[in-house]
């Protein structure tokens, strides 16, 4: 893992005893109090996920965030973004603002906008000057570098109607990964504010496209959740389809046409080594992984009939969970690992149906108009994502039992829905009528927060990997 | 989809395949860097000889038509796509030492994943008709392409029913 130089920080009091190197997990502990009185601890953020309805988020709209640039102490060199503290602290506060204005929920307001704030004011907030402003909530941070270049990111909450600080938080990065401060704090920010689980800080693995429509070239590639530090991962020489992150982000599995047909294989981003995930005599496509990261599902077609298997992440003997005549395809386990949701044709036309993870109890779920195909278990558990095929292609949500359908896009071709790490936000790849390009959108469960990702080139095929630790 | 619309591009494919004398294919184990079009890549030929027989050139000027089309979602292998098919057997069976391999093609209007399922499905629905006809089946090789190779361009009807095919390409 490539996470372990992050860390959230413990104390800034103490910063000398902060060199932490190679501390593989996050770890937690307050910065300095502010001045401002500290508000009530809201109530834990829920962790029975939604039931059945969507709250309406219409409200949050109004909410202002202030977010100005981070100060620092003393401007020195730095290698993050910028050149040196001063600039990389509004850089850092443009990523947060970013984040939570594109998440549609805010209506935040950036560092190029606001005026600047000394060092001394992010712990004693100017709070009659930001009522002045119609704030009613203030994003402040901080940045330091460390002689040996390390970066401390300081970040705090305030409600500036109540004069409060609700929350504060601090992180020890690597310039090269200064980003993931500021999506750190957007984190931070976005949970205490909606009570909902954070999903800045992850990534995106997805294809890139170019070319005409007939002589595509589509490589694998990977990005953050909010397009930076992009990277393509193949060179396209090779049709790349499908990836899927392992749940640890150390590994990426999807389909290539390498050797001439579709295989699944399993890059390991350390190494840049792939294999195939299993020798098996036919095609094999729509690779998926088990939540814990210890199976990988696939198809596999033989004689034209195709059947899900599992198989070992290391590799091994498969085990084929379906076994009817037509194209049963795809799978996504729920959360737990108990069951898997795929799609079959059995019944005539695309159709999702759950089976528990052994294969057993197979039962049809999808009895509404059109087609249903790609379902997607939210990482909540509690909705399906999927594509809605009834003339246009739709990207639809439902329960687990089939129940309370709901279209949440409409356009001529959505498909591949896949879930923010708290299970907010569903990505998906739309095609152009015509012209056959493809991007990558965003949409939120409640259909009304839609946008395109910033991506280099064309994109499809978006897969979203969990919070970073 | 109304028959007569799907009969329509293969008329069309027949035409284009019998002009095409020089046409080279590439054999899969060549194709995955870049797409290449399936009949209609020329090679720039001064000769005015025939086609060497055996070769792909040969194939594509005997055959009634490399290619076959299906309806939307469906696999069947149709009175016409079987009398293209008998007269690829046909040849088959006059170069036994050739070996084929059977391109299956979705249209765009699908998912992804379930494309190279169907197309994989078309592909072996085609070569399940070669092998009743006596054809080895150890002399065909399937591959599905999905909705990743399309020839017509559009986002219509003509165009889709033209993209869902099954396309027998000889291994050179």
């Amino acid at each position: 893992m490539k996470t372990a130089k992050f860390a959230l920080l413990i104390g800034l009091a103490s910063l000398p005893s902060l060199a932490l190197p190679g501390l593989a997990f996050a770890q937690v502990q307050q910065l300095p109090a502010s001045s401002a009185s500290p508000a009530a601890q809201p109530a834990p953020a829920d962790a029975g996920g939604l039931t059945g309805s969507v709250t309406d988020e219409s409200e949050w709209q109004d909410l202002g965030i202030a977010i100005p640039a981070f100060p620092t102490d003393t401007s020195v060199a730095t290698a993050a973004e910028g050149g040196n503290t001063e600039a990389l602290g509004r850089n850092l506060a443009r990523v947060v603002y970013n984040d939570l204005k594109n998440n549609g929920l805010f209506k935040p307001v950036g560092p190029d906008a606001l005026p600047g704030i000394g060092f001394f004011q992010v712990t004693a907030p100017s709070f009659d000057f930001w009522r002045g402003r119609s704030a009613e909530m203030l994003v402040q941070g901080f940045v330091k570098a460390a002689p040996d270049g390390k970066l401390t990111v300081g970040c705090y909450l305030y409600d500036v109607a109540l004069g409060s600080e609700l929350i504060r938080q601090g992180y020890v990065v690597q310039p090269n990964e200064w980003r993931r401060a500021a999506h750190k704090c957007a984190d931070m920010v976005y949970s205490r504010l909606s009570g909902e689980n954070p999903f800045f800080d992850s990534k995106i693995a997805y294809i890139a496209e170019t070319g005409p429509k007939d002589h595509r070239r589509k490589q694998l590639a990977i990005m953050d959740s909010d397009g930076a530090n992009h990277r393509f991962i193949t060179n396209g020489q090779a049709t790349a389809l499908t990836p899927r992150y392992s749940p640890d982000y150390s590994k990426i599995v999807y389909l290539s046409y390498l050797n001439g047909y579709p295989r699944i294989y399993v890059y390991d981003i350390g190494s840049g080594q792939q294999r195939l995930v299993t020798e098996g005599k036919g095609p094999t496509f729509a690779p998926r992984w088990s939540p814990d990261g210890k199976f990988i599902l696939y198809s596999m077609a033989i004689g034209g009939n195709t059947d899900i298997y599992r198989v070992s992440a290391q590799g091994g003997p498969s085990t084929r969970l379906t076994n009817t005549p037509g194209i049963n395809v795809g799978g996504s386990y729920s959360p737990d690992g108990s069951r898997i949701v795929f799609e079959s044709d059995r019944s005539g036309s695309q159709q999702v149906y759950v089976m528990n993870a052994d294969g057993s109890n197979q039962r049809r779920i999808s009895f509404f108009g059109g087609r249903a195909a790609t379902p997607e278990w939210s990482p909540r558990g509690d909705q399906i994502a999927f594509t809605h095929i009834a003339g246009n292609f739709r990207i639809a949500v439902m329960d687990p039992n089939g129940q309370n359908v709901r279209d949440l896009t409409d356009s001529w071709q959505d498909e591949a829905p896949t879930w923010s790490p708290n299970g907010r936000i569903i990505q998906f790849f739309r095609t152009e009528r015509n012209s056959g390009k493809t991007g990558i959108w965003q949409v939120d469960l409640t259909g009304r927060n839609e946008r395109k990702l910033n991506t280099p080139v064309d994109a499809s095929d978006p897969a979203w990997g969990p919070v970073l630790p | 989809m109304p028959k007569l619309t799907s009969k329509l591009p293969i008329l069309l494919l027949v035409g284009t395949s019998l002009s095409l004398a020089a046409c080279a294919k590439k054999p899969p184990k060549e194709l995955p860097p870049q797409p290449t079009a399936t009949s209609t890549t020329t090679e720039p030929s001064g000769q005015p000889v025939g086609p060497t027989p055996g070769s792909q050139a040969d194939f594509l000027a005997s055959v009634l038509a490399d290619t076959i089309h299906f309806d939307t979602d469906r696999y069947n292998v149709d009175t016409e796509s079987q009398g293209i098919l008998q007269s690829q057997a046909q040849w088959l069976s006059r170069y036994p030492g050739k070996m084929v391999t059977l391109e299956g093609h979705a249209d765009e209007r699908g998912t992804r994943d379930y494309n190279i399922a169907l197309g994989e499905r078309r592909a072996n629905a085609a070569k399940n008709y070669l092998v009743s006809l006596g054809v080895d089946a150890s002399r065909i090789t399937v591959v599905s392409y999905g909705k990743e190779r399309p020839i017509a361009l559009g986002s219509d009807e003509a165009s889709w029913a033209k993209n869902r095919r099954a396309v027998t390409v000889t291994v050179q």
